[in-house]
């Protein structure tokens, strides 16, 4: 009925809720648009490569060699790098930002942290090669200081700002009344803040890291410029210390001079499905540890 | 992710690319015109597309091309040999310059495509072979360049030099430096070689990132074009084979075909040129064109 009585407002809210519904689906949208595209101009690589072929552990396309063992073990050991130097890391930073450091600090560093998430990547790729591979290669006493170290250091870096950003923020969503509830039990501080508060934010910081870990695993230029590209299948943490190729730097190192429509061409489409597929992984496995967590705490509620 | 990547291996060539537009602006302004400058002929473009090794030189042709030929307006891009003949093959490019010959595969897509490739020879170049100052290793034998590659021989040691472990340089394997290395020096010209770079041959996207490597790290080996060495580097005297003389590369040495790592560089048009693109590649080819492939450090040819 209230249709009727005021037409002009109901026809705007129309307008406005077809709008955003547009935009809610268009995401799906473009995601399977994404994937169609890949699947396209991926499979038909595994027609003209055999599943053992590209399973193998050689890459090198120009002469017919289409193993994608060492890119995939590449991008995982860069990334794992990169997670274990940035979570603990960032968390810790977050946690100093939003329940220890005074006002005044932490009005200073908040915004600090977020000036070193504009760094260009090519920024920090310059300063790798020219400052930090050096660095390690002197320090460390390596071959070559171009490694998966290399890039997972500055890929902490790059990560380390989106984990501080976000899981300040959950964490300074959780209720006062959490902390005060803790401490007047005689919690101490360090206990409000492992036991009470950061179990509190899971959530949130969950979202911080997949944000931060995900800014890792896709970021290419940077990796491209100091993890020295060899394509060698790394088979441990050691092999942190030695030259790796990730899936994205071989992508944007290859796509430029690659023949349209060769079987080359195929299979970078290929590990961009890899990527792709890598990504859903990771987020479902997030989702499935925020799920879990969810019905435990229902079930202590209940 | 891939428009960084290409924005960085192509910032030179914009920074160059600008210089090239202020210099036509300047050539422009000291004719003398203080109205518009509009040129009263229709200015007559052409697309010239290609190999990052050549895209200084292409850039320095058409600079001074155009400084003469107000009507002729030669455009100049990078990318890779296989980029620039993609291009002519797809009808997007009148030129594609090349570091490497067109492959046969390339001239049946061509064809398909209704367009007949023809081959120029422009200019001549040599791959130096490079180490760190610090490195004593000062002469090698093709050989022994293609056990290093290989990674049969794994230290300094091998070859006279220091204790210290071998880290193999090299382009990015579509880059044609890359193609030619692997045939004439890693297969050490035998067509029906399979011998491969080794898996620990860290692969750089740009000749930046060999010389920083080469610069600072004295367990390095890398090689580039001539054009690209600095003093900063040391260049390796090389051997055709054990008990041959070992050379440097120098436009001497590659013009009396001493020097064993050297090649050809080529623009490839579509079918035989005609007008506007028959004379710019006359003028390459001529002295005026020549005298800067030497001024570049590429070798001329002398046809």
């Amino acid at each position: 009925m209230q249709a009727l009585d005021r037409p002009n407002r109901n026809w705007g809210e129309v307008v406005v809720e077809a709008l955003v519904r547009a935009t809610g689906y268009s995401a799906i949208v473009f995601v399977a648009l994404i994937l169609l595209f890949l699947l396209r101009e991926g499979v038909p690589a595994f027609g003209e490569v055999p599943l053992a072929g590209l399973l193998a552990t050689r890459w090198y396309p120009t002469e017919s060699y289409f193993g994608l063992l060492p890119l995939i073990g590449g991008t995982l050991l860069v990334t794992l790098g990169a997670t274990l130097l940035a979570v603990p890391l960032g968390l810790g930073t977050a946690i100093f930002i939003a329940e220890i450091a005074p006002r005044w600090a932490r009005e200073v560093l908040k915004p600090l942290v977020e000036v070193l998430a504009g760094l260009p990547s090519v920024v920090l790729g310059f300063m790798g090669i020219l400052v930090l591979a050096p660095a390690l290669r002197v320090d460390l006493n390596l071959p070559t200081g171009l490694t998966a170290l290399a890039g997972s250091l500055l890929l902490a870096i790059m990560a380390i700002p989106t984990l501080v950003s976000v899981a300040e923020d959950a964490l300074d969503a959780v209720p006062r009344s959490y902390r005060d509830a803790a401490l007047a039990l005689g919690a101490t501080r360090w206990q409000t803040i492992w036991r009470v508060t950061l179990p509190a934010a899971r959530n949130g910081v969950l979202t911080a890291v997949m944000l931060g870990v995900g800014r890792a695993a896709g970021e290419t230029m940077t990796v491209m410029m100091v993890t020295g590209n060899a394509a060698r299948l790394p088979t441990g943490l050691g092999a942190l210390l030695l030259p790796v190729r990730t899936l994205t730097a071989t992508i944007a190192a290859e796509m430029g001079e690659v023949a349209n429509g060769s079987t080359h061409y195929h299979v970078l489409f290929v590990i961009g499905l890899v990527l792709f597929v890598l990504s859903l992984i990771f987020n479902l496995a997030a989702g499935a540890i925020v799920f879990q967590q969810r019905r435990r705490a229902e079930r202590l509620l209940s | 992710m891939g428009g960084l990547a290409r924005s960085w291996r192509c910032q030179g060539r914009f920074l160059r690319l600008a210089g090239l537009a202020a210099g036509l602006a300047l050539a422009l302004g000291a004719c003398g015109a203080p109205s518009a400058a509009t040129p009263a002929a229709p200015q007559q473009s052409i697309k010239d597309i290609g190999s990052d090794t050549i895209v200084n030189l292409a850039l320095a042709w058409a600079q001074a091309y155009g400084a003469s030929r107000l009507d002729v307006n030669v455009s100049v891009t990078g990318g890779g040999s296989g980029t620039g003949l993609a291009a002519l093959i797809n009808g997007t490019a009148d030129l594609a310059n090349a570091s490497r010959a067109i492959t046969p595969e390339e001239i049946a897509k061509a064809k398909a495509n209704g367009i007949t490739p023809v081959q120029h020879v422009v200019a001549r170049d040599a791959i130096a072979v490079l180490v760190n100052p610090d490195n004593p290793v000062t002469q090698l034998t093709l050989p022994q360049l293609s056990a290093l590659y290989t990674g049969q021989l794994t230290n300094w040691r091998q070859v006279g030099g220091q204790d210290r472990p071998v880290v193999l340089l090299s382009r990015e394997s579509n880059s044609g430096t890359h193609v030619y290395f692997l045939a004439n020096v890693v297969r050490l010209g035998n067509a029906k070689s399979k011998l491969l770079f080794s898996p620990d041959t860290l692969l750089l996207p740009s000749s930046e990132g060999i010389s920083a490597e080469v610069r600072q790290n004295p367990n390095a080996i890398g090689y580039d074009g001539l054009g690209y060495v600095t003093p900063d580097m040391r260049t390796v005297a090389v051997a055709a084979a054990d008990g041959k003389p070992y050379v440097l590369p120098s436009i001497g040495t590659v013009n009396d075909k001493s020097y064993p790592v050297a090649r050809d560089l080529y623009i490839y048009s579509n079918g035989a040129p005609t007008g506007a693109i028959k004379a710019y590649l006359d003028w390459i080819q001529g002295p005026d064109g020549q005298k800067i492939v030497a001024q570049l450090g590429f070798v001329p040819v002398n046809n």
